[in-house]
Protein backbone atom coordinates (compact mmCIF):
# COMPACT_ATOMS: atom_id res chain seq x y z
CA UNK A 1 0.00 0.00 0.00
CA UNK A 2 1.35 3.71 -0.91
CA UNK A 3 1.99 5.96 1.94
CA UNK A 4 -0.58 7.79 3.42
CA UNK A 5 -0.89 11.31 2.72
CA UNK A 6 -3.45 11.43 5.71
CA UNK A 7 -3.98 10.08 8.82
CA UNK A 8 -7.06 10.70 10.98
CA UNK A 9 -6.71 8.45 14.31
CA UNK A 10 -9.05 8.81 16.78
CA UNK A 11 -10.60 11.91 16.25
CA UNK A 12 -13.51 13.38 18.65
CA UNK A 13 -15.41 17.17 17.65
CA UNK A 14 -17.93 18.45 19.34
CA UNK A 15 -20.45 21.42 18.98
CA UNK A 16 -20.52 22.52 22.24
CA UNK A 17 -21.43 19.83 24.63
CA UNK A 18 -22.63 17.82 21.66
CA UNK A 19 -20.27 15.35 20.08
CA UNK A 20 -20.43 15.02 16.40
CA UNK A 21 -17.28 12.68 16.05
CA UNK A 22 -16.78 10.07 17.55
CA UNK A 23 -13.82 8.91 17.94
CA UNK A 24 -12.49 8.33 13.94
CA UNK A 25 -9.62 7.08 12.27
CA UNK A 26 -8.82 6.91 8.65
CA UNK A 27 -6.62 7.20 6.35
CA UNK A 28 -5.85 8.50 2.83
CA UNK A 29 -2.96 7.17 0.50
CA UNK A 30 -0.96 9.59 -1.67
CA UNK A 31 -2.55 9.52 -5.03
CA UNK A 32 -5.69 7.94 -4.49
CA UNK A 33 -9.35 9.30 -3.99
CA UNK A 34 -11.38 8.17 -0.99
CA UNK A 35 -14.46 8.62 -0.11
CA UNK A 36 -16.35 9.24 2.91
CA UNK A 37 -20.66 8.32 2.67
CA UNK A 38 -22.71 8.97 5.50
CA UNK A 39 -26.49 10.15 5.49
CA UNK A 40 -27.31 13.66 6.70
CA UNK A 41 -26.24 14.50 9.74
CA UNK A 42 -23.56 11.81 9.95
CA UNK A 43 -20.77 14.16 10.28
CA UNK A 44 -19.22 14.22 6.79
CA UNK A 45 -18.91 17.81 7.07
CA UNK A 46 -17.60 17.97 10.27
CA UNK A 47 -14.77 15.29 9.58
CA UNK A 48 -13.38 17.56 7.15
CA UNK A 49 -13.69 20.62 8.89
CA UNK A 50 -11.94 18.89 11.73
CA UNK A 51 -9.12 18.18 9.02
CA UNK A 52 -8.50 21.65 7.61
CA UNK A 53 -8.59 23.25 10.99
CA UNK A 54 -11.58 25.02 11.02
CA UNK A 55 -12.49 23.00 13.71
CA UNK A 56 -10.43 21.56 16.63
CA UNK A 57 -10.85 17.76 17.91
CA UNK A 58 -11.03 17.63 21.39
CA UNK A 59 -8.89 14.29 21.05
CA UNK A 60 -7.13 12.18 18.68
CA UNK A 61 -4.68 13.59 15.89
CA UNK A 62 -4.56 14.69 11.74
CA UNK A 63 -1.25 14.11 10.40
CA UNK A 64 -0.79 15.36 7.07
CA UNK A 65 2.16 14.35 5.56
CA UNK A 66 3.60 13.11 8.48
CA UNK A 67 2.92 16.35 10.31
CA UNK A 68 0.40 16.90 13.23
CA UNK A 69 -2.09 19.44 11.70
CA UNK A 70 -4.65 19.32 14.48
CA UNK A 71 -4.92 22.71 16.31
CA UNK A 72 -3.80 24.66 13.78
CA UNK A 73 -5.69 27.83 11.94
CA UNK A 74 -7.11 27.00 8.64
CA UNK A 75 -5.25 29.34 6.37
CA UNK A 76 -1.76 27.53 7.93
CA UNK A 77 -3.17 24.23 6.98
CA UNK A 78 -3.94 25.42 3.60
CA UNK A 79 -0.68 26.83 2.82
CA UNK A 80 1.16 23.09 4.02
CA UNK A 81 -1.15 22.03 0.57
CA UNK A 82 -4.31 21.01 1.45
CA UNK A 83 -7.23 22.72 0.17
CA UNK A 84 -10.93 22.35 1.44
CA UNK A 85 -13.71 23.00 -1.09
CA UNK A 86 -16.57 23.59 1.39
CA UNK A 87 -20.16 22.43 1.01
CA UNK A 88 -22.21 24.82 -0.29
CA UNK A 89 -19.33 26.45 -2.62
CA UNK A 90 -18.54 29.40 -0.35
CA UNK A 91 -17.80 31.14 -3.46
CA UNK A 92 -16.97 35.29 -3.03
CA UNK A 93 -19.95 36.42 -4.84
CA UNK A 94 -19.20 39.79 -5.37
CA UNK A 95 -15.95 39.55 -6.80
CA UNK A 96 -15.33 38.66 -10.38
CA UNK A 97 -14.76 34.65 -11.63
CA UNK A 98 -11.44 35.49 -12.62
CA UNK A 99 -10.78 37.58 -9.20
CA UNK A 100 -12.21 34.73 -7.29
CA UNK A 101 -9.77 32.15 -9.25
CA UNK A 102 -6.96 34.75 -8.19
CA UNK A 103 -7.71 34.25 -4.49
CA UNK A 104 -7.37 30.76 -4.73
CA UNK A 105 -3.53 31.36 -5.62
CA UNK A 106 -3.54 34.06 -2.66
CA UNK A 107 -0.77 32.09 -1.05
CA UNK A 108 1.48 31.91 -3.94
CA UNK A 109 3.98 34.35 -5.54
CA UNK A 110 4.80 32.71 -9.06
CA UNK A 111 2.94 34.68 -11.25
CA UNK A 112 4.09 32.35 -14.34
CA UNK A 113 2.60 29.51 -12.69
CA UNK A 114 -0.49 31.17 -12.13
CA UNK A 115 -1.43 31.98 -15.50
CA UNK A 116 -0.72 28.64 -16.56
CA UNK A 117 -2.95 27.13 -13.92
CA UNK A 118 -5.83 29.38 -14.37
CA UNK A 119 -5.63 28.80 -18.00
CA UNK A 120 -5.14 25.05 -16.77
CA UNK A 121 -8.98 25.69 -15.07
CA UNK A 122 -10.29 26.99 -18.05
CA UNK A 123 -9.65 24.08 -20.14
CA UNK A 124 -11.38 21.82 -17.26
CA UNK A 125 -13.99 24.14 -17.00
CA UNK A 126 -14.48 26.21 -20.54
CA UNK A 127 -18.00 28.04 -18.95
CA UNK A 128 -15.34 29.95 -16.35
CA UNK A 129 -13.56 31.91 -19.23
CA UNK A 130 -16.49 32.85 -20.91
CA UNK A 131 -18.09 34.02 -17.13
CA UNK A 132 -14.28 35.42 -16.17
CA UNK A 133 -15.83 38.86 -15.60
CA UNK A 134 -19.45 37.92 -14.30
CA UNK A 135 -19.79 38.63 -10.76
CA UNK A 136 -19.22 35.33 -9.06
CA UNK A 137 -22.62 35.51 -7.07
CA UNK A 138 -24.34 35.87 -10.26
CA UNK A 139 -23.36 31.97 -11.53
CA UNK A 140 -25.70 28.96 -11.47
CA UNK A 141 -25.20 26.01 -8.62
CA UNK A 142 -23.14 24.30 -10.70
CA UNK A 143 -21.23 26.94 -12.33
CA UNK A 144 -20.38 28.22 -8.66
CA UNK A 145 -19.42 24.19 -7.49
CA UNK A 146 -17.15 24.56 -10.63
CA UNK A 147 -15.20 27.57 -9.67
CA UNK A 148 -15.30 26.40 -6.41
CA UNK A 149 -13.47 23.62 -7.43
CA UNK A 150 -11.22 25.57 -9.70
CA UNK A 151 -10.13 28.05 -7.00
CA UNK A 152 -9.16 25.10 -4.72
CA UNK A 153 -7.30 23.84 -7.74
CA UNK A 154 -5.34 27.16 -8.42
CA UNK A 155 -3.62 26.61 -5.25
CA UNK A 156 -1.57 23.79 -6.57
CA UNK A 157 -2.69 21.74 -3.76
CA UNK A 158 -1.52 18.32 -2.61
CA UNK A 159 -4.57 17.09 -1.73
CA UNK A 160 -7.95 18.46 -2.42
CA UNK A 161 -11.39 18.24 0.60
CA UNK A 162 -14.34 18.13 -1.44
CA UNK A 163 -17.39 18.04 0.51
CA UNK A 164 -20.62 17.19 -1.66
CA UNK A 165 -19.79 18.37 -5.62
CA UNK A 166 -22.96 16.80 -6.51
CA UNK A 167 -25.13 19.12 -3.91
CA UNK A 168 -28.08 20.50 -5.92
CA UNK A 169 -27.13 19.41 -9.40
CA UNK A 170 -28.76 17.97 -12.47
CA UNK A 171 -27.48 14.04 -12.79
CA UNK A 172 -25.51 14.99 -15.91
CA UNK A 173 -23.49 18.00 -14.48
CA UNK A 174 -23.02 15.33 -11.34
CA UNK A 175 -21.33 13.34 -14.43
CA UNK A 176 -19.40 15.57 -15.99
CA UNK A 177 -18.20 16.86 -12.25
CA UNK A 178 -17.22 13.72 -11.18
CA UNK A 179 -15.24 12.69 -14.65
CA UNK A 180 -13.04 16.25 -13.72
CA UNK A 181 -12.47 15.02 -10.47
CA UNK A 182 -11.42 12.02 -11.75
CA UNK A 183 -9.19 13.71 -14.27
CA UNK A 184 -7.66 15.99 -12.04
CA UNK A 185 -6.44 12.96 -9.23
CA UNK A 186 -5.31 11.21 -12.53
CA UNK A 187 -3.33 13.77 -14.52
CA UNK A 188 -2.39 15.83 -11.74
CA UNK A 189 -1.82 13.69 -9.06
CA UNK A 190 -3.98 15.34 -6.57
CA UNK A 191 -5.20 13.33 -4.04
CA UNK A 192 -8.80 13.55 -3.10
CA UNK A 193 -11.07 12.86 0.30
CA UNK A 194 -14.79 13.16 -1.12
CA UNK A 195 -17.58 13.49 1.16
CA UNK A 196 -20.48 12.33 -0.83
CA UNK A 197 -24.43 11.51 -0.11
CA UNK A 198 -24.09 10.33 -4.15
CA UNK A 199 -22.91 7.02 -3.31
CA UNK A 200 -23.65 5.70 -6.71
CA UNK A 201 -21.16 8.10 -8.56
CA UNK A 202 -18.92 8.30 -5.39
CA UNK A 203 -18.25 4.69 -5.21
CA UNK A 204 -17.62 4.62 -8.90
CA UNK A 205 -14.50 7.11 -9.30
CA UNK A 206 -12.76 6.14 -5.39
CA UNK A 207 -10.85 3.57 -4.53
CA UNK A 208 -10.97 3.22 -0.70
CA UNK A 209 -14.34 3.87 0.84
CA UNK A 210 -15.87 4.76 4.50
CA UNK A 211 -19.30 4.62 5.31
CA UNK A 212 -20.14 6.63 7.88
CA UNK A 213 -23.08 6.57 10.96
CA UNK A 214 -23.85 9.06 13.61
CA UNK A 215 -19.86 9.74 13.97
CA UNK A 216 -18.55 6.41 13.41
CA UNK A 217 -17.34 4.58 10.77
CA UNK A 218 -19.40 1.32 10.90
CA UNK A 219 -17.69 -0.09 7.44
CA UNK A 220 -14.83 0.09 5.67
CA UNK A 221 -13.50 -1.68 1.94
CA UNK A 222 -11.98 -1.19 -1.45
CA UNK A 223 -15.12 0.65 -3.75
CA UNK A 224 -15.36 -1.81 -5.93
CA UNK A 225 -16.06 -4.63 -2.98
CA UNK A 226 -18.45 -1.71 -1.29
CA UNK A 227 -20.27 -1.84 -4.61
CA UNK A 228 -21.47 -5.40 -4.00
CA UNK A 229 -22.64 -4.89 -0.08
CA UNK A 230 -25.89 -5.09 0.45
CA UNK A 231 -26.01 -2.85 3.01
CA UNK A 232 -24.67 -0.01 0.39
CA UNK A 233 -27.15 -1.25 -2.50
CA UNK A 234 -29.94 -0.10 0.01
CA UNK A 235 -27.94 3.18 1.00
CA UNK A 236 -28.59 4.38 -2.24
CA UNK A 237 -32.20 4.72 -1.50
CA UNK A 238 -31.43 8.03 0.87
CA UNK A 239 -29.90 9.72 -2.72
CA UNK A 240 -33.48 10.67 -3.61
CA UNK A 241 -33.56 13.36 -0.75
CA UNK A 242 -31.02 15.28 -2.51
CA UNK A 243 -33.54 17.64 -3.81
CA UNK A 244 -35.06 18.27 -0.60
CA UNK A 245 -31.83 18.78 0.93
CA UNK A 246 -30.28 21.05 -1.31
CA UNK A 247 -33.30 23.81 -0.34
CA UNK A 248 -33.32 23.13 3.36
CA UNK A 249 -29.99 23.52 3.43
CA UNK A 250 -30.12 27.59 1.62
CA UNK A 251 -32.20 28.74 4.61
CA UNK A 252 -29.98 27.70 7.44
CA UNK A 253 -28.44 29.91 9.00
CA UNK A 254 -24.44 30.05 8.38
CA UNK A 255 -23.44 30.30 12.47
CA UNK A 256 -19.65 29.29 12.33
CA UNK A 257 -17.38 31.91 13.33
CA UNK B 1 -19.10 69.93 5.95
CA UNK B 2 -20.16 66.92 3.96
CA UNK B 3 -17.47 65.23 2.76
CA UNK B 4 -16.64 64.93 6.67
CA UNK B 5 -19.56 62.93 7.44
CA UNK B 6 -18.63 61.07 4.35
CA UNK B 7 -15.62 59.83 5.15
CA UNK B 8 -16.49 59.20 8.77
CA UNK B 9 -19.58 56.90 7.32
CA UNK B 10 -16.97 55.49 4.85
CA UNK B 11 -14.98 54.06 7.97
CA UNK B 12 -19.03 52.81 9.67
CA UNK B 13 -19.27 51.12 6.17
CA UNK B 14 -15.78 49.64 5.69
CA UNK B 15 -15.95 48.06 9.70
CA UNK B 16 -19.24 46.73 9.04
CA UNK B 17 -19.09 45.25 6.07
CA UNK B 18 -15.87 43.36 6.85
CA UNK B 19 -16.72 42.18 10.63
CA UNK B 20 -20.39 42.93 10.66
CA UNK B 21 -19.71 45.22 13.41
CA UNK B 22 -21.26 48.61 13.98
CA UNK B 23 -18.25 51.12 15.49
CA UNK B 24 -19.95 53.70 17.27
CA UNK B 25 -16.72 54.79 18.50
CA UNK B 26 -15.98 56.01 15.24
CA UNK B 27 -16.70 59.57 15.72
CA UNK B 28 -14.27 59.61 18.55
CA UNK B 29 -11.62 58.00 16.51
CA UNK B 30 -12.30 61.39 14.72
CA UNK B 31 -11.76 63.06 17.78
CA UNK B 32 -8.76 61.29 18.93
CA UNK B 33 -6.94 62.32 15.35
CA UNK B 34 -7.55 66.13 15.72
CA UNK B 35 -6.10 65.79 19.30
CA UNK B 36 -3.63 63.79 18.15
CA UNK B 37 -2.03 66.16 15.48
CA UNK B 38 -2.88 69.52 17.41
CA UNK B 39 -0.81 68.10 19.96
CA UNK B 40 2.33 66.85 17.98
CA UNK B 41 1.90 70.28 16.22
CA UNK B 42 1.66 72.96 19.29
CA UNK B 43 3.09 70.48 21.85
CA UNK B 44 6.03 69.81 20.10
CA UNK B 45 5.79 71.75 17.33
CA UNK B 46 5.85 69.48 14.84
CA UNK B 47 5.04 70.78 11.23
CA UNK B 48 1.61 70.46 10.36
CA UNK B 49 2.33 67.49 7.13
CA UNK B 50 4.35 65.79 9.36
CA UNK B 51 1.98 66.08 12.14
CA UNK B 52 -1.19 64.97 10.16
CA UNK B 53 1.32 61.64 9.11
CA UNK B 54 1.94 60.74 12.79
CA UNK B 55 -2.06 61.43 13.45
CA UNK B 56 -2.94 59.20 10.96
CA UNK B 57 -0.43 56.73 11.47
CA UNK B 58 -1.10 56.09 15.65
CA UNK B 59 -4.75 56.58 15.25
CA UNK B 60 -4.63 53.35 12.59
CA UNK B 61 -2.50 51.87 14.85
CA UNK B 62 -4.32 52.20 17.77
CA UNK B 63 -7.74 50.95 15.59
CA UNK B 64 -5.89 47.82 15.13
CA UNK B 65 -4.95 47.13 18.34
CA UNK B 66 -7.94 47.57 19.44
CA UNK B 67 -9.31 45.23 16.84
CA UNK B 68 -6.82 42.34 18.44
CA UNK B 69 -7.17 43.07 21.70
CA UNK B 70 -11.31 43.57 22.19
CA UNK B 71 -13.17 43.67 19.03
CA UNK B 72 -11.71 40.12 17.92
CA UNK B 73 -13.72 38.54 21.05
CA UNK B 74 -17.15 39.89 20.69
CA UNK B 75 -17.49 39.29 16.89
CA UNK B 76 -20.13 36.82 16.96
CA UNK B 77 -21.73 37.89 20.18
CA UNK B 78 -25.37 39.59 19.85
CA UNK B 79 -25.30 42.84 18.00
CA UNK B 80 -26.60 44.71 20.90
CA UNK B 81 -23.76 43.86 23.27
CA UNK B 82 -21.10 44.77 20.30
CA UNK B 83 -22.82 48.62 20.34
CA UNK B 84 -22.94 48.92 24.17
CA UNK B 85 -19.11 48.07 23.87
CA UNK B 86 -17.97 50.69 21.65
CA UNK B 87 -20.70 53.16 22.76
CA UNK B 88 -18.35 52.47 25.91
CA UNK B 89 -15.38 52.67 24.35
CA UNK B 90 -16.27 55.67 22.65
CA UNK B 91 -16.84 57.39 26.19
CA UNK B 92 -13.52 56.04 27.60
CA UNK B 93 -11.66 58.15 24.66
CA UNK B 94 -13.51 60.64 25.60
CA UNK B 95 -12.48 60.66 29.15
CA UNK B 96 -8.92 60.38 27.92
CA UNK B 97 -9.32 63.05 25.90
CA UNK B 98 -10.31 65.38 28.79
CA UNK B 99 -7.70 63.96 31.01
CA UNK B 100 -4.59 64.22 28.72
CA UNK B 101 -5.33 67.34 26.56
CA UNK B 102 -8.28 68.89 29.08
CA UNK B 103 -11.85 70.23 28.38
CA UNK B 104 -10.68 73.58 26.45
CA UNK B 105 -11.35 74.14 23.12
CA UNK B 106 -8.24 74.41 20.80
CA UNK B 107 -7.86 76.08 17.23
CA UNK B 108 -5.63 74.16 14.80
CA UNK B 109 -3.50 76.46 12.62
CA UNK B 110 -3.14 75.18 9.29
CA UNK B 111 -1.18 76.05 5.76
CA UNK B 112 -5.07 76.57 5.10
CA UNK B 113 -6.06 79.30 7.42
CA UNK B 114 -7.69 82.58 6.73
CA UNK B 115 -7.27 82.59 3.17
CA UNK B 116 -9.64 82.25 0.75
CA UNK B 117 -9.78 81.90 -3.44
CA UNK B 118 -12.40 84.15 -4.99
CA UNK B 119 -13.76 81.86 -7.75
CA UNK B 120 -16.17 84.08 -10.30
CA UNK B 121 -17.86 85.98 -7.26
CA UNK B 122 -18.03 83.52 -4.93
CA UNK B 123 -15.18 83.56 -1.90
CA UNK B 124 -14.03 79.93 -0.69
CA UNK B 125 -12.10 79.46 2.37
CA UNK B 126 -9.03 77.25 1.52
CA UNK B 127 -9.72 75.01 4.80
CA UNK B 128 -12.75 74.25 2.67
CA UNK B 129 -11.04 73.09 -0.44
CA UNK B 130 -8.86 71.21 1.86
CA UNK B 131 -11.42 68.95 3.23
CA UNK B 132 -13.10 68.60 -0.36
CA UNK B 133 -9.71 67.72 -1.59
CA UNK B 134 -8.56 65.78 0.93
CA UNK B 135 -11.89 63.56 0.48
CA UNK B 136 -11.31 63.16 -3.39
CA UNK B 137 -7.66 61.59 -2.85
CA UNK B 138 -8.55 59.67 -0.13
CA UNK B 139 -11.13 57.98 -2.03
CA UNK B 140 -8.99 57.98 -5.42
CA UNK B 141 -6.09 56.11 -2.97
CA UNK B 142 -9.14 53.48 -1.25
CA UNK B 143 -10.41 52.49 -4.32
CA UNK B 144 -7.39 51.54 -6.39
CA UNK B 145 -6.17 49.89 -3.60
CA UNK B 146 -9.58 47.72 -2.61
CA UNK B 147 -9.92 46.92 -6.87
CA UNK B 148 -6.04 46.78 -7.92
CA UNK B 149 -3.99 45.17 -4.69
CA UNK B 150 -3.85 41.54 -4.17
CA UNK B 151 -4.31 42.28 -0.28
CA UNK B 152 -6.97 44.88 -1.25
CA UNK B 153 -9.22 42.45 -3.35
CA UNK B 154 -8.53 39.94 -0.55
CA UNK B 155 -10.14 42.07 2.06
CA UNK B 156 -12.84 42.18 -0.02
CA UNK B 157 -12.86 38.67 0.19
CA UNK B 158 -12.85 38.16 3.40
CA UNK B 159 -15.56 40.77 4.14
CA UNK B 160 -17.89 38.90 1.71
CA UNK B 161 -17.16 34.91 2.95
CA UNK B 162 -15.18 34.97 6.16
CA UNK B 163 -14.42 31.01 5.76
CA UNK B 164 -14.26 30.70 1.86
CA UNK B 165 -11.17 33.48 3.05
CA UNK B 166 -9.59 31.14 5.61
CA UNK B 167 -9.60 28.27 2.79
CA UNK B 168 -7.88 30.28 0.45
CA UNK B 169 -4.86 30.82 3.14
CA UNK B 170 -5.85 34.32 3.61
CA UNK B 171 -4.70 35.28 7.06
CA UNK B 172 -8.38 36.72 7.73
CA UNK B 173 -7.43 37.78 11.72
CA UNK B 174 -4.67 40.01 10.20
CA UNK B 175 -7.21 41.65 7.66
CA UNK B 176 -9.31 42.88 10.07
CA UNK B 177 -7.16 44.28 12.26
CA UNK B 178 -6.14 46.19 8.38
CA UNK B 179 -9.25 47.18 8.27
CA UNK B 180 -9.91 48.29 11.69
CA UNK B 181 -7.00 50.24 10.91
CA UNK B 182 -7.54 51.67 7.26
CA UNK B 183 -10.95 52.99 8.97
CA UNK B 184 -9.39 54.30 11.55
CA UNK B 185 -7.07 56.34 10.28
CA UNK B 186 -9.65 57.89 7.72
CA UNK B 187 -11.55 59.05 10.89
CA UNK B 188 -7.98 60.76 11.97
CA UNK B 189 -7.83 61.97 8.55
CA UNK B 190 -11.39 63.04 8.64
CA UNK B 191 -10.49 64.68 11.88
CA UNK B 192 -7.51 66.60 11.10
CA UNK B 193 -9.40 67.73 7.92
CA UNK B 194 -12.16 69.13 10.44
CA UNK B 195 -9.98 70.84 12.95
CA UNK B 196 -9.32 73.99 11.19
CA UNK B 197 -13.16 74.77 10.59
CA UNK B 198 -14.63 73.05 13.39
CA UNK B 199 -12.30 73.60 16.45
CA UNK B 200 -10.95 71.06 18.89
CA UNK B 201 -13.12 69.64 21.63
CA UNK B 202 -13.54 66.02 23.60
CA UNK B 203 -16.82 66.58 21.83
CA UNK B 204 -15.96 66.57 18.13
CA UNK B 205 -16.57 62.85 18.13
CA UNK B 206 -20.53 63.39 18.25
CA UNK B 207 -20.21 64.67 14.58
CA UNK B 208 -20.31 60.66 14.39
CA UNK B 209 -23.89 60.73 15.01
CA UNK B 210 -24.68 62.53 11.73
CA UNK B 211 -22.20 60.42 10.34
CA UNK B 212 -23.58 57.65 11.17
CA UNK B 213 -27.20 58.92 9.63
CA UNK B 214 -25.47 59.53 6.65
CA UNK B 215 -23.95 55.71 6.26
CA UNK B 216 -27.70 54.40 6.83
CA UNK B 217 -28.78 57.31 4.25
CA UNK B 218 -26.28 55.76 1.92
CA UNK B 219 -27.40 52.44 3.03
CA UNK B 220 -25.67 50.80 5.18
CA UNK B 221 -22.65 48.75 3.35
CA UNK B 222 -22.59 50.64 -0.04
CA UNK B 223 -19.31 52.75 0.05
CA UNK B 224 -20.26 55.04 -2.76
CA UNK B 225 -23.49 55.14 -0.78
CA UNK B 226 -21.38 56.63 2.62
CA UNK B 227 -20.36 59.27 0.42
CA UNK B 228 -23.19 60.41 -1.37
CA UNK B 229 -25.11 60.36 1.84
CA UNK B 230 -22.80 62.20 3.66
CA UNK B 231 -22.58 65.13 0.97
CA UNK B 232 -26.52 64.75 1.21
CA UNK B 233 -26.64 65.42 4.91
CA UNK B 234 -23.91 68.11 4.50
CA UNK B 235 -25.92 69.87 1.98
CA UNK B 236 -29.41 69.62 3.81
CA UNK B 237 -27.59 71.16 6.83
CA UNK B 238 -26.47 74.05 4.94
CA UNK B 239 -29.77 74.38 3.48
CA UNK B 240 -31.75 74.07 6.29
CA UNK B 241 -29.57 76.61 8.23
CA UNK B 242 -30.00 79.08 5.66
CA UNK B 243 -33.68 78.43 4.74
CA UNK B 244 -35.02 77.47 7.44
CA UNK B 245 -36.13 78.66 11.40
CA UNK B 246 -33.24 78.39 13.89
CA UNK B 247 -32.88 74.89 14.98
CA UNK B 248 -34.01 73.28 12.22
CA UNK B 249 -30.31 72.93 11.25
CA UNK B 250 -29.67 69.62 13.12
CA UNK B 251 -32.75 68.31 12.94
CA UNK B 252 -33.26 68.40 9.29
CA UNK B 253 -30.90 65.76 8.34
CA UNK B 254 -32.84 63.47 10.71
CA UNK B 255 -35.89 64.39 9.24
CA UNK B 256 -34.86 63.84 5.51
CA UNK B 257 -32.97 59.82 6.20
CA UNK B 258 -36.52 59.38 8.36
CA UNK B 259 -38.51 59.54 4.86
CA UNK B 260 -36.33 58.27 3.35
CA UNK B 261 -36.52 54.74 5.15
CA UNK B 262 -39.60 55.08 4.88
CA UNK B 263 -39.52 55.28 0.93
CA UNK B 264 -36.37 53.01 0.19
CA UNK B 265 -35.52 51.20 3.90
CA UNK B 266 -32.48 49.82 1.91
CA UNK B 267 -31.29 53.32 1.82
CA UNK B 268 -30.59 55.04 -1.13
CA UNK B 269 -27.62 52.84 -2.13
CA UNK B 270 -28.35 49.32 -1.08
CA UNK B 271 -28.76 46.54 -2.35
CA UNK B 272 -31.86 43.84 -1.17
CA UNK B 273 -31.03 40.68 -0.41
CA UNK B 274 -27.77 41.12 -0.43
CA UNK B 275 -26.82 37.73 1.74
CA UNK B 276 -27.92 34.25 0.32
CA UNK B 277 -26.54 32.00 3.37
N1 LIG C 1 -22.85 24.48 14.22
C1 LIG C 1 -23.33 23.37 14.81
N2 LIG C 1 -23.74 23.41 16.11
C2 LIG C 1 -24.21 22.31 16.72
N3 LIG C 1 -24.34 21.11 16.13
C3 LIG C 1 -23.95 21.00 14.85
C4 LIG C 1 -23.43 22.12 14.12
N4 LIG C 1 -23.14 21.73 12.87
C5 LIG C 1 -23.46 20.42 12.82
N5 LIG C 1 -23.93 19.97 14.00
C6 LIG C 1 -24.36 18.60 14.30
O1 LIG C 1 -23.29 17.73 14.09
C7 LIG C 1 -23.72 16.55 13.45
C8 LIG C 1 -22.92 16.32 12.18
O2 LIG C 1 -23.11 17.40 11.28
P1 LIG C 1 -22.42 17.47 9.84
O3 LIG C 1 -22.70 18.82 9.29
O4 LIG C 1 -21.01 17.07 9.97
O5 LIG C 1 -23.25 16.39 9.03
P2 LIG C 1 -23.12 15.96 7.51
O6 LIG C 1 -22.79 14.53 7.52
O7 LIG C 1 -22.20 16.86 6.79
O8 LIG C 1 -24.61 16.18 7.03
P3 LIG C 1 -25.16 16.71 5.63
O9 LIG C 1 -25.15 15.56 4.72
O10 LIG C 1 -26.54 17.15 5.95
O11 LIG C 1 -24.28 17.82 5.20
C9 LIG C 1 -25.21 16.74 13.19
O12 LIG C 1 -25.90 16.01 14.20
C10 LIG C 1 -25.45 18.20 13.35
O13 LIG C 1 -26.72 18.45 13.88
MG1 LIG D 1 -22.38 18.12 5.28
Amino acid sequence: MPRALLEVSNVETYYGPIMAIRGISFTVPKGQIVTILGANGAGKTTILKTVSGVMDPQKGSVLFDGKAIHGMDPDRVMRLGLSHVPEGREVFPFLSVRENLRMGAYTRSDPGGIAQDLEMVYEYFPVLQARADQRAGSLSGGEQQMLAISRALMARPAMMLLDEPSLGLSPKLVKEIFDIILRINKERGVTVLLVEQNANMALHIADYGYVLEVGRIVMEDACARLLEKDDIKEFYLGVKEAGVRGTRRWKRKKTWR
Amino acid sequence: MGCIYGLVALGFVLIYKATELVNFAQGDLLMLGAFVCYMFVIWYGVGYWAAFALAIAIVALFGAALDASVLRRVIGQPQFAVVMLTIGLGAIFRAFASMTWGSEIYTLPTPFSAKATRVGGVTISHEYVSIIVGTVILCAVLYAFFTYTRVGVAMQAASQNQLAAYYMGIPVKRMFSLIWAISAGVAAIAGVLLAPVSLIDINLGFIGLKAFAAAVLGGFGSIPGSLVGGITIGLIELFAGAYLPHGFKDVAAYVVLLAVLAIRPQGMFGTVGRKKV
